[in-house]
Parts: structure tokens; C-alpha cells; sequence
């Protein structure tokens, strides 16, 4: 009985099942209904869940052992190779200089260098575009090269790994590669699982194979897979396996995650198969020396690949913003070129063509003119439109340091803009790793605590070497056996539990349904009661010295309604005993009145909550035997009923689980990674929101919320129903409002003033945002709206009327959360995590970042705007489609509050200074037009083509400020302005200090050059915040290559050499020797820079930022902080201030205990009983993934 | 009683091959491999300075810059108005302009030059006269053609002439670079000195004449060496080959269509003829501004009982030969002395005397706006 249809029994019948991890909304072709059906279903909505979904019509089918077969081209099968590379050797330079191209501003350069090499427009020469262009293109052709290479190295990686295939008869090592539809593979534990695979034996009884799908939803719990009676009769052996020819259909390839229809055809005989028949790739073997299996999907047809999402092109706001930036200023160009254009064409026609020295013979009319004179400004104002820019901003993304691996360089600034986190629970809050922490059997006696010293435990053979553990009282008194209630306390804990064990090579492994079982379990085997074996009925303990067998009369498995398991055991003594362990408030309302110790383990309750610990309370009864033979009766009567099992079995273990006898509590923690709620806090004081995602169950989820403080006791929580009753009144709201659609809803969803959280599972979830089903729902719709024009009954209020009312509730939805402090997703699919990235990117507008470590993760981390991996322990896939990659979560707040905030800042700062100088720069030629009748004549054409270089070392390292780009617009008009008519002034009518007149061009040229090399490399200082020598020796620098440079190229010896090239010969040394010109150039850049240290100093002074009284206080707060962390050392305990959490540590499904009863698990091989044999079908294991 | 046994044992659910090496294993070596070098330069620690704009550092600069402006700004005014400069437009384009016959009747084929005679008076002597702040680098007066509504910086125009010739390349001589078009050549022989600068040089011949009280004129020696910048006439313009009759060097070239003589007839002393003729070098260097003036010649002092030009009546011999009318171009002959500063320019003076004035005024402003803010905000904390 699936959990599904347990809540379905329980009368919620229109309400998702927060147990049940969704189905994605991937369309597949069972979903498809015929109007008829819908026609009949429609009259009984709402829509019962309970449905079995129709017979596949097989578009898939595989034969084993038959390449041929599965070879036919209608399949359109591939190989199990996967590739995600983009290019290869031959189509890297074509495609990859198209993709480049596709950038705006490569392809704007291009135009240029078109335009350059016509000589009519030509104003520079076509190699001062060309240079920077090519050397732009390779670089980043260099980039993606080397990314390409290194995806290149990781399918090569994954692609060779090594499995058996069978092949003529012998199982042959094969690389996954050659891997093919049909094949039958043997794998053997610890293996990944290459593709898609219909398990067909295995060497565990009953061809139980256990397979760790960490990859796939993140729980690292193993689940069973299990061969069909058949296949695992049938197939053991080499020569069966090759004799295997059966005929399977199924669906087509999809990404559902959670389902697989399909028929085997064997000998004429049809078998169903469903998903716990399949292996999927991504999964690892687990406790299974060997399988066999046959490959159904291969490579990129496998659920996980399916699952993976597109890896799309990552672009920063500011990358964005840049761009429209670079569009307003190439709009400004166009606008800029016209007006000189047209003013060439006047001054041409009053001015230009009279002037008999300006004659060129070519008779072109003065509009014709004026056009090729705008294409010439074009050129000659390229600068405006910055092509080094995007190299620069490489240049700055690479130059810079993250703590971790930054698998990519071109979003750290992003980093700085976060707003949304959107993070994996396990392996990425959590550690993953459970821990008996704490245990509190109430004891009659006194307790002297003596810690400090590890206990030894080699008393215990069995003892795990690597506990410690620090009460030696407790050690003591098990030892000396003189307090019943503690042994009987470890005694509960190595019987009542559903974890199966493995002897191997003198060790025992023990393998739980879940962590915080097995926790247990290796706790009381440590304390020396040791769960040894179990069979279908029994099971064994050492207890202390001695083996005991116990009688198992019945196991109450856990679900989560109960909260609670028991197990009935007759001791060898004839006494039968209930053990029950528990949440505490279950069992407190179980307890006998007369049950001691209430008080006292309450206490330790409340201490173990206040460390969010997980707790358990344990208890027992004794039963008589007539009581329990009453009891056996009713049991075996609802266990054979046939309607609603389930809930008549709760019913009977309701009753026996009464007047309970307290023993204890124990404590789990579901360790958190390091730090992990100091970092959330501290992102939570940077505004930034984090949401948690996570497949994990309900109950799990909440926990860890509230253990790493994302949850806090004076939050309100609130679940799916209550939000999906917000939501529906909004719409009601919205439906009656006539005016609804146009206007939008301001007020806020929750109006107290408390905080709130959200939780809300992947069912709800789907229900909330009408993804279920879609193609129905689009057909009801069409429906609806048919109905709906007959008859005037209102629309259902659980379902839209239209994709716009679709739109407004996911965004309300989005609205609402976005009011909690906290959301937690839990039981969600990773298609599900994508999609509500998604859905935050599109509402919000915000900066999303994702981080996980599973492949369930990956589709979340390519969707949100920075992706980040941990390299932990669920594999690699995560990692391998991150954008940022490191161990622990708590890096995040390095990464994002120190390296984001600093990388975005000095993005910012160097884009600003970045537009502004290139205005300064080109805006000089754009006033020196109007004195050289709009010719665009260059100040200084081969400086020009230097100096942009030139400081470029400035600007690294510097920080950078990105306010506006029109600020910096009109800085660099001014600071253009200022350059260009001081010097004007300056020069009109004089001579230099020896008569000769320096009012020649270059001259002109070299004084606004140095000025414009001066005022920007001091503006640059300004901005500095932070000076090192590397800053100092850039500016300085800069200016001394400057200067050296420029004496270089005006030096008589260059000249000899290249005469046409560089005529600029003594002007330098010619116009710099002159006092009246340097102080031209100092009254240059002290009007360019006092005017910015004024408005600088105003702003600091009377809108002083947070950063500025941070820096003016700088030492004070060190101060404060190295005492606030004094302060630290001492945590506060507040007794009882948070509300206590009953975990019950069962946290991620029921146990295994219907495997344990059915006896399918135990080692000898039962004798086939017939009656036993049936019955194994019958119990679905559907809950289990 | 409560025992609370603490453990820091650990139950990992993946442990159970012992392929990890216990939890403690995960923050171990691993991790550690994968930090960045700990230098101080990768983890952005290196010693720094944090400069921060306060009123401390903002109100003495402001003060301080003010002091110095200021100074220099009168400096600067007070030398400028020491030099002496006189301008006389003799473009003639009004009719009582004694080059008013000229400017109208000209024709560039016309064999005749057309000579115009302007008369002037200084009424003070021209002399750099050694006060306190103009220092005289030399007492000699400079002579000065200028030009107005002349576009020598039309981008066209500034490209059109080839340097290599001009440095004296063989080769550019016969072959003339594409730039030159289209005064490359004439009748099939290469244009020496090519280009649309080199043709419309300034031809004008001007002539100064000292009227003395009683009459006689005489001639002031006009010095035309030493006008080009020493760069230009040494390195950049050289005369083609070794040969030093130009006349020869320059046989198979034709003259620039707008010139009455060929290049190598621009003088007679050796030493400046041809390329390395200064009025020449002079008219190539290309003016920034299409309002300029261009050194013509150099009045050098006789002796030091008089002054270079004494105060008097002067007459501008001009032979007109260059065209300005159709463009409503003007031409100026202008007499300056020079200072440390150069010539006469009041505006880096007044400049720096108002940048300086405005910096003491910002800073009064500033120390206001301090005094009433700035306490106000150090004081407040920041909202956590």
C-alpha cells in the first residue's frame, strides 16, 4: 500500500500527499486523454489522485542480447557515450568565431574594420581595429578552448569507465561508451550504474539489489531494487544470461525520475515491469556483490540526463546592464556622427569647398560628403563604444582570487548582487552524517559525570574504532550491570529497529532505511549490546557477553502518522515485551500514568531540543500472553484485509502501543556542515534571502531548519494548506475585482507583524502553481471555457481559467514567500528546485544563487544566475555544472560578502571609470571638431592607439563604483570639455618661450594627451580606496610609460627609421620644455579633478554610505570586534526557550520492515514456500524512491 | 537524573566500506589541497593604505592649492601684460585698405606680383623690458604671419603630404605616397614636395621699414633662420641625396601647381633651400587651430643702447601673393616680444587666478559644511 493511497484513504482526497515527492510536469504520452474521458472525469472534480494511470502504449522496446534489433533506425537509439562538449577539432574555429560574432560588439568592431578598409571613410588605418579584435577573439577563444578541453577530459573520463558486457556468451570488460540498448551488463558493488537498467538477478536472495541514489533526489539512504521472480530464477548464470532473449516494451525516454511502465515478453509469457525493477544511471550498487542487468536507455536517453536541464550561457546583471550600456552609447555615436556629419556638410558648403588649399579633385558634393564624414566618425570615435572593455573586464575577472575553485571567471561581480539562495539540504546544510549525540536513561541513581577521558572500549570486541565517547559513568554502570534501566535502555536499541545487518570478514555492516536508525543501532552496539543477525522471526543480540535470541512476534513499522515503531519480541525466557521508540509527543500520550522518569526526561527533552538534536523517546510493555494472543488475532486479521490495510493495521498497532513504560531519550544530530547557521545568520543580516530545497521529508526539512536557524521559534510557519487558502483568495479577489486584471494587488499576504516561513512540499507545490498535469488541464480548459460560455457557473477556484491567471498566482505565490524570512521546499523533484529558481529569477528580477552537491541539484545550478557546487560527498556531477565550486557551505559567506561584494565594487568602480575615461578620450576629438571644420581629425592618432593600454595596469586591483553610467557620461563630457578648451584657451594666439608659435597640432596634441593621461590616472587614485604598492607603481607607472613612451615615438632616431609613420619628431621634447605648457596641463588636471573631490568630500561628509563611516571608524570596530569575540567564548543556555522539536529520526521512510517480514532480505535462502512466494509481489515498494 | 553521555562518535551511512576515513577525514587533507596559495598578494592582504577623503586632508589641500594658484595666476597675468604685441590685418578686404587692389585682382596665373604698402606706429619700443616677473629669455622682437578661418587642421589636408619624401627618400621623390593625391603629380612628373600643404604654402613676402621722425626709411633686418623647431629642420626634413646642387636633385620633380617657383629656388643660401627651407618647415608644421600665426622672422637687437623696434612710424611692405578672400580667410602680420611664458595670452592667467579664488572660496564653503555635518555623522552609528 503505497503512501499515496494511504492519504487517499484518509479522505483527503483533493489535498497533495506531502509524503510523496511529485511527479515532474514532463509530458509524457500517458498523460493524454481523450475528450471522452475528460468529459466523464469532469463532473467528479476535483480530481482524485488515486488514478492509475493508463497502460503505456509502448514506443520503446528492447531485446536483450540482440544489438541488431535495438540497432533499427525507427528507435533512434544512441549510444551510452555522452557528450557535452561543444566543439571538436575541426568545428571549434568556425563555431566558436560564430558564437563570438553573435556578441554585439565583436560584430560592431568587424563592421568598423569593413568600414576602415574603404579608403574614402578610412580616418585610421584598419589595423588599429584589427589588432585589438584579433587579440580580443583569441582570448576568449583561448578561454573557451581551455573549457572545452577540460569537458572534453570529463566525458573522456566517464565515458572509458569500465563494466562487464556480455558479449558472445562471456561477459566481457566493455568501456560505457560501447555500451548499447539491449546489452546485458554484470556490475559489481560500488559501481555507478552506466545507463538505464532492468535488473534481472542479482547475487543477493531474491535478486534484491540495494543502490545508493544519492545522485538522483539526494537522500543517501539505500533503496532496494528487485529482479523479477523470474529473471532472478531464471538468470544466474553466464550461459542463461546469454541465452536471455526477452522482449521488453516501454514508455518512451523521459525524465520522470519516479515511474517506469513496461512488459517484458519472455518465452510467450508478458511480465509488467515497473520502476523497482530499474537501475537508473547516476545510481551506485551498495551491498550487492554482483548484478546482472539489461540496458533499456542509454546515454542521453537516461532519466538523470533527461533530468539535466540545458546548460545555457551564464550572463552577470552587470554583463547585461553593459550591454545595454554599450547600445546607448553606439546610439549615442550614431546621434553624435549624424550632428558632425551634418555639420561637415555645412561647414563643406559655406567654408570647405571655397577653400582653394582643401581642393582634392574629387568632386564630391558636400551631402555626399557629409555621409562618408559620418561613417568616418564612426571609425574615429570607436572608442566611445569600448572594445577593450570587454577584454578589461576578462582581465579583472581573472586577476581575481576566490577562496575556492571558480570554475568560471565571468560572474564574480555578480557574486556581490545576490539576493536569493537557493541551497540543498543534505550534503550541503548537513553533513549527511548522523550522530548519537546524547542519551538520557532515567536512572534511579546519582550520576557523577566524569568527563575528560575517553572511555576504553576493548572490553567490546564488536566495538566500532572510531567512537569515542567521553561518560565513563555510563560505561560503568552498563559494565557492572547494577542499573536495569540503562541496559534495558541499549537492549531497546539493538532489537527495536528495522536495520539488517551484513557479517563480512568479521565486521558487521549495518544497513538502515535510514542514517538515524543506524546511528542507533551502532550506539547500543558500542555500549555492548550488539545486534548480531535477524531472520524472518527472529533475532540476535550479544548482550554484553552473551548471544541472545529473541522471538520477533511482530514489527509495527514506522510511518509517519504513527511517528513511532515497535517491535513485539517473546523473550527466550517466554516473556513477551513491547519496545517502542518514538517522537516524544506520540509516546508521552501512550505512557502508563504510573510511568516514571516523565519529569526528568521531559528535562532532558528540553535540553537536547535547545541543541536541535533530533530526539527519540523510548519506552516498553510487557505483554501477557493472553493479551497479546487477543491482540495476534486482530492482526492477522487486518493484515490479510483486503481494503484499507493500512489503516485498520494502524488501527490494531494503536492498541497494543498503550501504557507505555518511559525508559529514555536518546539524542541525534544530523550534523550540520561547519558554521552553517552562523553563515545563514550572517547572509541573513546582508538581506539575502535563503530558500531551502530539498527531496528530503517534511519533517526533516523543518528540523534542520530550525537547527540552522533559518526557522526560529517566534516565526509563524506556514504549510501548503495555508498557503494554498491565501492564494485562492487572492484569486477570488482578483476574479471578482473588475479592474483585477489590469491593476496589481498591493497589500501585502500576511499582516502581522511577526515573522513568517513558509514550508511547502513538492505536491503542494504543484497544486499551487497549477504545473500538475498540464496537457489535461489545458484540454479541461478548453472545456471549461466551452461550458463556461453555456452556463454561468463560476470557474473552480482551484483551477485557472488562463495562463494569465497562471502567471498572476505563480507570482503571487512568489510575492508571498518572498514575505517569509524563510522558505523550505521539501519532497521536491529536481525539475521542481529548477523551477522555482526560475520562477524568483522571472517575478523577482533578482540575482539568484544555487547551491548543492547532488546530481538532483544540477538542474537548480544551471537555472539560477550562479551556480555553486560543493565537491562533498554525493559525487561530482553538481561540481561539474557549477560555476563555483567548493567543500562547505560556509564558504558561501567568504564567497559572497567578501569576494562578491569586493569583485562587484571594483566591477562597478572600473566600468564607471571605464565609460568616463573613454568619454573624456573620445569627446576631445568630438569639441576638436568644431574647430577643424568637422574633418575628424585625430588629437593624436598613434597615441590614441597606445594609451588605452596604457593604464590599463592602473585599473587593475583598484576599486571601482558603478552608480550610473550617465554620472560617469557627463564626468567624462566635463572632464572631455575641460581637456580640450584649457589647452584651446591656452594656445589661441601665442607662441612658446622662444617665439616658436606651439600652437601646431602636436603640440596641442601632447598637451591635451598629458592632461588626459594625468586626470585620469589621478582620478583613478581617488577612487583607490585601498592603496598597496601594486596600486602605487600601476599609477606611477602608468604615467612614466606614458611619458616614456610618448619621448619614444618623438624621439629623432624613430623617425629616420619610419618616416611616415611617426612624424610626431621633437614634439615632445619640443612642447614639454616650455613652463607655459605644463602649467597648461596642471590647471587641466586640477579643474578636471578638484571639482570631484569637492562633490566627494560633500557627499562623505553630509550622506556619509555605510562604507564611508565603516572606513572612518575603521579602527574602532576592530576594536569592538576582537571583543566581541572575547565575548563569544562563553555560550548562554537558555533553558527551555525553544520549543522542543520531536524529530522522530525515521527521517526519510518507513524501515524495512516489510522486507524483514516477508524474509526476502535474510541470508539463507528461504525454502520456496509457495504462499510466501505470492505474496512477495503484492507488497509495493513504490514509497521507497 | 539525567546522564548525558556525550559522544562525538558518528554514524556515517556511507561508511560502511570505510571509504571515507571518518567524518574527521572530511575537513583534512583534502580540503586543505584545494586552498589557494595563502600568499598575501592571492588572498588580497597585501600592506596597504586606506586613504579616506576627511576634512583634515580636503579643507589645507583646497586652501593650499588656492594659495599656490593664485600667485601664479598673477604672475602669469602681470607677465602677459608685459609683453608687447601688435597685429596689423592686411588681408584688404576693405576698400580704404591700401591691399584692397591686391586681395581683388588676383589670379593665380598673374606673372606680376602685386605689392601693397601698410604704414603703423608703435608707440612704445619693442623690447622684452626685465621686470620683476618676465624674464627675458632673449630681447629680440618675433615677426609673425597669421592666418584666420584657415583649416590647416582639416583632417584631409593634414595627411596630405609624405613624410619620407620630405625626409629626403630617393625613392618617395620619384614615387610620391597615395596621401598626396591629388597634387602627386603634374604632367607626369612627381610633385616634389607633394601634397595639399606643401601647395598652399604661404607665399606672401612681408617687408619692415623704420620711418624715421625725419623721414628716411630704412630696412630692419629680418633674420630668417632659426624659426623652425631644431627637430624639424635637422632631422625631419632632409634635402634628397647627397648631391648639393638641388637643382639637379630635383630635375625630374615638378613643382607644386600653386607655386610660382620650384622648390629648390626658395633660397639662395644653400643651407636653407629646398626641403629645409624654415618658411617651408614652418608652414608644414600644421596648426591645431584653424586661427594660428606662424613664425615669419626674427628682428634681432643691434646693440644695447636701442631698443630692437623703437617707438615710431613703421610701413608693412607686403608682395601679395596669397589668396584668402574666397574662403573669407584674414591675414595678420604680427610683432611680439616673448617672455619665460611666450607670447601674449592672458587667459592662463586669469585662469589660474579664478581656479584659485574658487578653491579658497570651496574651502571656507567646505569648512562651514564640515563644521555643521561632519561631527554630526562621525558620531552615528551604522543599523546593523
Amino acid at each position: 500500500m503505497s503512501a499515496r493511497a494511504r492519504a487517499a484513504s484518509q479522505g483527503s482526497l483533493e489535498e497533495p500527499d506531502d509524503e510523496v515527492v511529485p511527479y515532474s510536469d514532463d509530458e509524457t504520452d500517458d498523460e493524454l486523454q481523450s475528450e471522452d474521458d475528460l468529459d466523464r472525469s469532469e463532473d467528479q472534480l476535483p480530481e482524485p489522485e488515486t488514478r492509475p494511470p493508463p497502460a503505456a502504449e509502448p514506443g520503446w522496446s528492447v531485446r536483450a542480447n540482440d544489438r541488431e534489433y535495438c540497432n533499427q533506425p525507427q528507435f533512434k537509439k544512441k549510444s551510452n557515450a555522452i557528450k557535452t562538449y561543444k566543439y571538436n577539432f575541426f568545428t571549434f574555429l568556425p563555431l566558436n568565431l560564430y558564437e563570438q560574432f553573435k556578441r554585439a560588439a565583436n560584430l560592431y568592431f568587424l563592421c568598423l574594420l569593413i568600414l576602415q578598409i574603404i579608403p574614402q571613410i578610412s580616418t585610421l588605418p584598419w589595423y588599429t581595429t584589427l589588432v585589438p579584435l584579433v587579440l580580443v577573439l583569441g582570448i576568449t577563444a583561448i578561454k573557451d578552448l581551455v573549457d572545452d578541453l577540460a569537458r572534453h577530459r570529463m566525458d573522456k573520463e566517464i565515458n572509458n569507465r569500465k563494466c562487464d558486457v556480455l558479449q558472445n556468451g562471456r561477459f566481457v570488460e566493455t568501456r560505457w561508451m560501447h555500451l548499447q540498448v539491449g546489452d546485458v551488463v554484470r556490475l559489481k558493488k560500488n559501481d555507478f550504474i552506466p545507463a538505464d537498467i532492468l535488473l534481472l538477478s542479482s547475487s543477493n536472495p531474491n535478486s534484491l539489489c540495494y543502490v545508493e541514489t544519492a545522485e538522483l533526489d539526494g537522500e543517501t539512504n539505500l533503496k532496494f531494487k528487485m529482479g523479477l521472480k523470474v529473471t532472478d530464477e531464471r538468470l544466474q548464470e553466464e550461459n542463461q544470461l546469454a541465452q536471455f532473449n526477452a522482449l521488453v516494451m516501454c514508455e518512451e525516454p523521459n525524465n520522470r525520475l519516479d515511474k517506469f511502465v513496461g512488459t517484458m515478453i519472455w518465452d510467450a509469457q508478458s511480465y509488467a515491469l515497473d520502476l523497482d525493477n530499474m537501475l537508473l544511471r547516476g545510481c551506485k550498487i551498495r551491498n550487492t556483490d554482483e548484478c546482472h542487468g539489461l540496458v533499456i536507455f542509454a546515454g542521453n536517453d537516461t532519466k538523470i540526463m533527461r533530468n539535466g536541464g540545458k546548460t545555457r550561457f551564464k550572463r552577470t546583471l552587470i554583463d547585461k546592464l553593459m550591454n545595454y550600456m554599450v547600445y546607448t552609447i553606439f546610439v549615442l555615436l550614431v546621434l553624435i556622427c549624424a550632428g558632425l556629419a551634418i555639420g561637415h556638410t555645412y561647414w563643406y558648403e559655406s567654408i570647405g569647398s571655397k577653400a582653394w588649399y582643401l581642393y582634392d579633385g574629387l568632386g564630391y558634393t558636400s551631402s555626399y560628403r557629409g555621409f562618408l564624414s559620418f561613417w568616418g566618425y564612426i571609425i574615429i570615435l570607436n572608442t566611445m563604444v569600448p572594445i577593450s572593455l570587454y577584454v578589461s573586464v576578462e582581465v579583472i575577472r581573472l586577476g581575481q582570487n576566490t577562496p575556492a575553485k571558480a570554475r568560471t571567471t565571468t560572474l564574480n561581480e555578480q557574486l556581490g548582487q545576490i539576493e536569493y539562495i537557493f541551497s540543498d539540504k543534505t550534503g550541503t546544510l548537513t553533513q549527511n552524517i548522523m550522530a548519537f549525540k546524547k542519551c538520557d536513561p532515567t536512572s534511579a541513581d546519582g550520576v557523577v559525570l566524569d568527563r575528560g577521558k575517553n572511555v576504553d572500549f576493548s572490553w567490546n570486541k564488536y566495538a566500532d574504532k572510531k567512537f569515542q565517547f567521553e561518560d565513563n559513568f555510563l560505561i560503568s554502570s552498563i559494565r557492572s550491570k547494577k542499573d536495569p534501566q540503562i541496559l534495558e535502555f541499549f537492549k531497546l536499541l539493538s532489537l527495536c529497529h528495522t536495520v539488517m545487518v551484513e557479517q563480512k570478514e568479521d565486521e558487521l555492516v549495518y544497513q538502515a532505511a535510514s542514517p538515524d536508525e543506524g546511528a542507533l543501532v551502532t550506539a547500543a552496539r558500542n555500549f555492548g549490546f550488539v545486534f548480531l543477525s535477524r531472520t524472518q522471526d527472529t533475532i540476535t543480540i550479544m548482550e554484553m557477553d552473551h548471544e541472545e535470541t529473541y522471538e520477533v512476534l511482530a514489527l509495527l513499522d514506522f510511518n509517519s502518522d504513527r511517528k513511532r515503531m515497535s517491535v513485539i519480541l517473546r523473550f527466550p525466557d517466554g516473556k513477551i515485551r513491547l519496545y517502542c521508540k518514538g517522537a516524544d509527543t506520540v509516546i508521552y500520550q501512550r505512557l502508563d500514568p504510573n510511568s516514571r522518569n516523565k519529569e526528568t526526561t521531559q528535562e532532558a527533552l528540553d535540553i537536547f531540543a535547545n541543541e536541535t538534536l533530533r530526539t527519540l523517546c523510548l519506552c516498553y510493555k510487557d505483554i501477557s500472553q493472553g493479551e497479546y494472543e487477543a491482540w495476534s488475532q486482530k492482526h492477522q486479521e487486518a493484515s490479510v484485509s483486503m481494503v484499507n490495510r493500512e489503516e485498520a493495521l494502524d488501527v490494531v498497532y494503536e492498541e497494543i502501543e498503550q501504557n507505555l513504560l518511559l525508559i529514555g531519550a536518546t539524542a541525534i544530530e544530523d550534523k550540520l556542515q561547519d558554521g552553517v547557521p552562523e553563515t545563514i545568520a550572517k547572509l541573513a543580516k546582508a538581506d539575502i534571502k535563503i530558500w531551502v530545497l530539498t527531496g528530503d521529508k517534511k519533517e526533516t526539512a523543518e528540523n534542520i531548519g530550525y537547527s540552522c536557524q533559518l526557522l526560529t521559534d517566534d516565526m509563524k510557519i506556514h504549510y501548503g494548506e495555508d498557503v494554498n487558502v491565501q492564494l485562492r483568495n487572492r484569486q477570488t479577489q482578483r476574479r471578482n475585482d473588475p479592474q483585477g486584471r489590469s491593476k496589481k494587488l498591493k497589500e501585502k499576504f500576511f499582516t502581522e507583524t511577526s515573522k513568517n516561513a513558509l514550508i511547502i512540499t513538492g505536491g503542494w507545490l504543484n497544486e499551487i502553481l497549477y504545473e500538475k498535469k498540464k496537457k489535461r488541464r489545458r484540454l479541461r480548459l478548453k472545456k471549461l471555457r466551452k461550458r463556461h460560455t453555456n452556463s454561468t457557473s463560476a470557474p473552480d477556484s482551484s483551477q485557472p481559467v488562463d495562463d494569465w491567471e497562471k502567471e498572476k498566482r505563480q507570482e503571487d505565490f512568489v510575492d508571498m514567500a518572498c514575505e517569509c524570512s524563510a522558505v523550505i521546499c521539501c519532497r521536491v523533484t529536481p525539475k521542481q528546485k529548477a523551477n522555482v529558481v526560475s520562477l524568483v529569477k522571472r517575478y523577482k528580477k533578482a540575482v539568484t544563487l544555487s547551491i548543492g552537491d547532488g546530481a538532483n541539484d544540477v538542474n537548480m545550478i544551471k537555472t539560477a544566475d550562479i551556480g555553486v557546487g560543493i565537491s562533498g560527498q554525493e559525487g561530482m556531477q553538481a561540481v561539474m555544472s557549477s560555476d563555483y565550486a567548493f567543500a562547505q557551505f560556509r564558504y558561501l559567506e567568504r564567497l559572497l560578502l567578501v569576494h562578491g561584494r569586493w569583485s562587484y565594487i571594483r566591477m562597478c568602480k572600473f566600468l564607471r571609470y571605464f565609460f568616463y575615461k573613454n568619454f573624456a578620450f573620445t569627446l576631445v576629438h568630438f569639441w576638436f571638431s568644431f574647430f577643424n571644420g568637422f574633418s575628424s581629425q585625430d588629437v593624436n592618432d598613434k597615441l590614441s592607439l597606445r594609451f588605452p593600454k596604457l593604464y590599463l595596469p592602473g585599473q587593475q586591483g583598484t576599486l571601482f563604483n558603478y552608480k550610473n553610467f550617465f554620472i560617469s557620461l557627463f564626468h567624462g563630457i566635463f572632464t572631455s570639455l575641460m581637456i580640450f578648451f584649457i589647452p584651446y584657451g591656452a594656445f589661441l594666439q601665442t607662441m612658446g618661450q622662444d617665439g616658436e608659435a606651439p600652437s601646431d597640432y602636436q603640440s596641442f596634441a601632447v598637451v591635451a594627451a598629458s592632461s588626459l593621461i594625468i586626470t585620469v590616472n589621478l582620478q583613478i587614485s581617488l577612487n583607490t580606496s585601498y592603496w598597496t604598492f601594486v596600486n602605487c607603481f600601476a599609477v606611477l607607472g602608468s604615467i612614466a610609460i606614458y611619458f616614456g613612451i610618448m619621448f619614444d615615438i618623438h624621439s629623432a632616431g624613430i623617425h629616420v627609421i619610419f618616416p611616415t609613420t611617426f612624424t610626431f619628431t621633437g614634439a615632445a621634447s619640443n612642447a614639454l620644455r616650455q613652463p607655459y605648457l605644463w602649467l597648461t596641463i596642471i590647471l587641466t588636471v586640477g579643474i578636471c579633478l578638484l571639482p570631484v573631490i569637492c562633490i566627494q568630500f560633500l557627499y562623505q561628509t553630509i550622506w556619509p554610505s555605510v562604507g564611508d563611516k565603516v572606513q572612518r571608524n575603521r579602527k574602532k570596530y576592530e576594536l569592538e570586534d576582537d571583543e566581541e569575540e572575547r565575548k563569544k567564548k562563553k555560550p548562554a543556555f537558555q533553558r527551555g526557550g525553544r520549543s522542543r522539536r520531536s524529530a522522530y529520526a525515521f527521517s526519510h521512510s518507513r524501515g524495512y520492515a516489510d522486507l524483514i517480514a516477508s524474509g526476502r532480505s535474510i541470508r539463507q535462502r528461504p525454502r520456496v514456500r509457495p504462499e510466501l512466494r505470492e505474496s512477495i509481489r503484492e507488497v509495493p515498494q513504490a514509497e521507497n524512491i | 537524573m539525567v546522564i548525558t553521555a556525550m559522544m562525538a562518535s558518528s554514524y556515517s551511512a556511507k561508511e560502511e566500506d570505510g571509504h571515507h576515513s571518518g567524518s574527521a577525514g572530511l575537513g583534512g587533507t583534502a580540503i586543505r589541497t584545494r586552498k589557494p596559495d595563502n600568499t598575501a598578494f592571492k588572498q588580497q592582504r597585501l600592506p596597504a593604505w586606506q586613504p579616506i577623503l576627511t576634512a583634515g586632508t580636503v579643507l589645507p589641500a583646497f586652501f593650499v592649492i588656492g594659495l599656490i594658484f593664485i600667485p601664479i595666476g598673477i604672475g602669469l597675468y602681470v607677465t602677459s601684460n608685459n609683453i608687447k604685441e601688435f597685429e596689423i590685418d592686411y588681408t584688404g578686404t576693405d576698400m580704404s585698405s591700401p591691399c584692397f587692389n591686391c586681395s581683388q585682382s588676383f589670379s593665380w596665373n598673374s606673372t606680376t606680383p602685386c605689392k601693397c604698402i601698410l604704414s603703423f606706429s608703435l608707440d612704445q619700443p619693442f623690447e622684452c623690458q626685465l621686470t620683476a616677473l618676465s624674464l627675458c629669455p632673449q630681447s629680440n622682437v618675433f615677426m609673425y604671419y597669421g592666418l584666420s578661418n584657415f583649416y590647416q587642421n582639416h583632417r584631409r589636408y593634414v595627411k596630405s603630404r609624405d613624410d619620407s619624401q620630405l625626409n629626403g627618400d630617393e625613392r618617395s621623390l620619384k614615387e610620391p605616397s597615395k596621401e598626396c593625391e591629388p597634387y602627386r603629380t603634374n604632367e607626369n612628373k612627381p610633385i616634389a614636395p607633394c601634397g595639399a600643404i606643401a601647395n598652399s604654402m604661404f607665399n606672401d613676402t612681408l617687408d619692415l621699414f623704420y620711418i624715421d621722425p625725419n623721414g628716411t626709411k630704412t630696412q630692419i633686418p629680418l633674420i630668417k633662420k632659426g624659426i623652425a623647431w631644431w627637430t624639424d629642420k635637422h632631422v625631419k626634413f632632409r634635402n634628397p641625396g647627397s648631391n648639393p646642387n638641388l637643382t639637379a636633385v630635383f630635375k625630374e620633380t615638378a613643382k607644386p601647381v600653386n607655386w610660382r617657383k620650384p622648390v629648390y629656388e626658395l633660397d639662395t643660401d644653400p643651407e636653407n633651400n629646398g626641403f629645409i627651407n624654415e618658411d617651408f618647415i614652418v608652414w608644414m608644421r600644421t596648426a591645431a587651430l584653424p586661427t594660428f600665426r606662424k613664425l615669419y622672422r626674427i628682428i634681432q637687437k643691434k646693440n644695447n643702447m636701442t631698443p630692437t623696434l623703437p617707438r615710431g612710424n613703421y610701413s608693412l611692405e607686403v608682395i601679395y601673393n596669397y589668396p584668402v578672400r574666397s574662403f573669407e580667410g584674414r591675414k595678420r602680420m604680427i610683432l611680439s616680444t616673448i617672455s619665460w611664458m611666450g607670447g601674449k595670452n592672458p587667459f592662463l592667467g586669469i585662469a589660474y587666478i579664478t581656479v584659485g579664488s574658487i578653491c579658497f572660496f570651496l574651502g571656507v564653503v567646505l569648512l562651514f559644511i564640515h563644521h555643521k555635518y561632519g561631527n554630526r555623522n562621525n558620531n552615528s552609528d551604522i543599523p546593523n
